[in-house]
């Protein structure tokens, strides 16, 4: 247990190797995660809950840290060694129970960076509990810390009154810590000109546009060198060799390899297991999802999305949100899933049901984006940038519109900045991979269930069916060809199948925006349509679907209306 | 703790980027009183304001040497004896 952004999913992860999210800033552990340690003979549970600065709860999170603190035996308090002053409220509060306490003190080398002395003997006296300097992102003081867990006591001192703790606290520190005086380092000063209107502004939209020329730069660069040469040259020729093989048509050729057309392979509209089912995720997307997540990680770790969580935080309340919904937003950029489940930072049910609802609708995750920048991007820079607009702008509007509509209460901004910190390598890296592995889990078995469920609809005629249903909507609210309508209905297995559906229908530039935006407002992709269900319940799953829905159609008519 | 404040009563919101004080009250319910409680922003604490942000934003200020933000409408109802 310990105050947000200490380190305790760090060390979490060093005693049970159950590898979990970390970064700097408050608010990423968002529901409690289990593990375990073998201490000696025994084999010990271990679970990292959310950060708290107090047992007397005033969030969410903090309620489930109380909670879990109940079920537990030992506590291991991780405080943050650079900031005694706050992290011992959490601590005192902890030896006023009578569950044994050891206490690990980390960021000690931070600590020492910064000038910051403490003495550690005086330390565990005042405290009467274990005291071990920890350093967990190298693993420094693991192992001392696992010898003492058995150590760990309850000193029992009586409960005291907020003020006796400050005050308390106040004493303890005259007693064991000594801070060096420093000169302003150059971090310093950034984190201040951060979060200054100016030079913050500034600083934002320089971040924000780095962001995406390193993420476009890495992705296509990857696509452009190492992707589409390895497909064109090495698995082409042996699509074309199998499907000779398989006789060149017929519904099980089409299923395995896809329509081929006069001896060349056209991986996206060709619609097989091997050819578009390996190529979409692999050639399209994954590029994508590597270079964004590994733009993510670092503007995580270096602990810049609080300062931009604060720049934002007046016109996110325009949206009915504060600040810091910010970065569920941010996620929703790689991927809605942990967006929308990133919303629980947020504290009131009115922001979580606006947050989510508005990711869902209006943030295209990046396997959607690596597919609009390779498609529509085909057809001319200037689309894209139209998609995006179109698809920002209604952001602000259904968030307006929401914030006017639903009922409830959205608190105020109340966070800890942490500090600039340059992440170690090896973090950065681990984190990105968790990322990647968990889009190649997860996404390929749906992108090639889709692929099969789109050839087995052709094959029995479904798909005409449906499209006949939706014409009229279709056709003349949208201005789309009908078989259009596939393509949106595929969108709710997987978005970035879907919009490689409308590549081989013979759709004009404005066609293909209006399609590529409706496609991402209309309907959440299925593992996003779980995730939001469990967090907001049915009800207002139901209400949010009904946004959705009408804001796609509202939009995808205006939009057909004007270009 | 007593002390009798004596010097110039300004709240979060009015004092400049720079400026440093001592927190006196905080004009709220328990709701406010206790958030701000677990953050350290209590009557009797050393605070330093770092900035604000246009348009009723947040304050950033420096609270037992570390950085938070607050909201405007919280900020305003904490009052401050500046040094």
């Amino acid at each position: 247990m310990g105050n947000p952004n200490v380190g305790k999913s760090v060390i979490f992860s060093r005693l049970t190797g159950v590898r979990t999210t970390v970064s700097n800033y408050p608010g990423t552990t968002i529901s409690y995660t289990r593990g375990f340690l073998k201490l000696g003979e025994e084999k010990v549970e271990v679970i990292d809950v959310p950060g708290t600065y107090t047992l007397e709860p005033t969030t969410e999170a903090e309620e489930i840290a109380l909670q879990m603190l109940e079920t537990g035996d030992i506590v291991i308090n991780v405080v943050n060694a650079t900031n005694l002053e706050r992290s011992l409220y959490l601590s005192l509060q902890l030896l006023e129970r009578e569950i044994p306490v050891v206490v690990a003190l980390n960021l000690w080398d931070d600590a020492r960076h910064r000038g910051i002395n403490v003495d550690l003997e005086r330390l565990r006296e005042s405290l009467g509990v274990p005291v071990i300097p920890t350093i967990a992102i190298t693993g420094e003081g693991i192992k001392e810390l696992v010898e003492n867990i058995p150590k760990a006591t309850s000193p029992g001192t009586s409960a005291r009154s907020r003020d006796h703790r400050w005050a308390t606290i106040g004493g303890i520190i005259d007693q064991v810590q000594r801070v060096d005086h420093r000169h302003h380092t150059w971090l310093e000063r950034l984190q201040d000109a951060s979060v200054k209107p100016l030079t913050g502004g500034i600083i934002a939209v320089a971040v924000l546009v780095s962001a995406f020329l390193v993420i476009r730069f890495i992705g296509e660069s990857l696509i452009g060198y190492v992707l589409d040469p390895l497909f064109n040259h090495l698995w082409a020729p042996v699509i074309l060799s199998l499907s000779d093989l398989m006789g060149g048509s017929g519904f099980l050729h089409d299923v395995i390899v896809g329509k081929i057309a006069a001896g060349e392979v056209d991986f996206v509209e060709s619609f097989g297991l091997l050819s578009s089912g390996l190529y979409v995720p692999f050639a399209m997307v994954l590029p994508y999802i590597i270079s964004f997540y590994l733009v993510l990680g670092l503007l995580e770790d270096v602990g810049y999305l609080p300062r931009l969580a604060v720049l934002m935080d007046t016109i996110m309340h325009w949206l009915g949100l504060h600040g810091y919904a910010i970065i569920p937003t941010l996620l929703g950029l790689g991927c809605n899933v942990p967006a929308v489940m990133a919303t629980r930072i947020l504290e009131s049910k009115r922001e979580r049901f606006i947050a989510s609802t508005l990711v869902s609708i209006a943030v295209p995750c990046a396997a959607l984006q690596a597919m609009i920048f390779g498609l529509v991007g085909e057809r001319g820079g200037q689309y894209v940038v139209v998609v995006y607009g179109t698809l920002f702008v209604a952001w602000v509007i259904l968030g307006i519109i929401l914030h006017h509509l639903v009922k409830g209460f959205s608190p105020e901004l109340l966070i800890e900045i942490p500090p600039y910190r340059l992440p170690p390598w090896r973090i950065v890296l681990q984190k990105m991979w968790m990322r990647i592995y968990g889009f190649l889990a997860e996404a390929i078995p749906i992108i090639l269930g889709a692929i099969l469920l789109i050839n087995v609809l052709y094959f029995f005629g479904v798909f005409e069916a449906i499209a006949d249903f939706t014409a009229p909507v279709v056709t003349g609210l949208l201005g789309l060809p009908r078989e259009a309508i596939i393509s949106l209905v595929i969108g709710f297995l997987r978005k970035d199948v879907a919009l490689g559906m409308l590549a081989p229908l013979p759709l004009s530039a404005t066609q293909l925006v209006v399609a590529s935006v409706v496609l991402a407002m209309l309907f959440p992709c299925i593992a996003t349509f779980v995730v939001l269900l469990r967090e907001l319940g049915v009800v207002n799953m139901f209400k949010s679907a009904g946004v959705m829905i009408s804001a796609a159609l509202v939009t995808g008519g205006i939009l057909n209306l004007i270009l | 703790m007593r002390f009798m404040p004596h010097g110039n009563l300004v709240s979060l919101t009015q004092m400049r980027p720079g400026q440093s004080g001592v927190v006196v009250r905080i004009q709220g319910g328990f709701g406010l009183v206790d958030r701000l409680n677990a953050l350290g922003v209590i009557p009797g604490k050393r605070i330093a304001k770092i900035s604000s942000m246009i348009a009723r934003g947040p304050v950033t200020v420096e609270i037992d040497r570390a950085q938070v933000a607050i909201g405007f409408g919280m900020a305003n109802r904490i009052i401050v004896e500046l040094d």
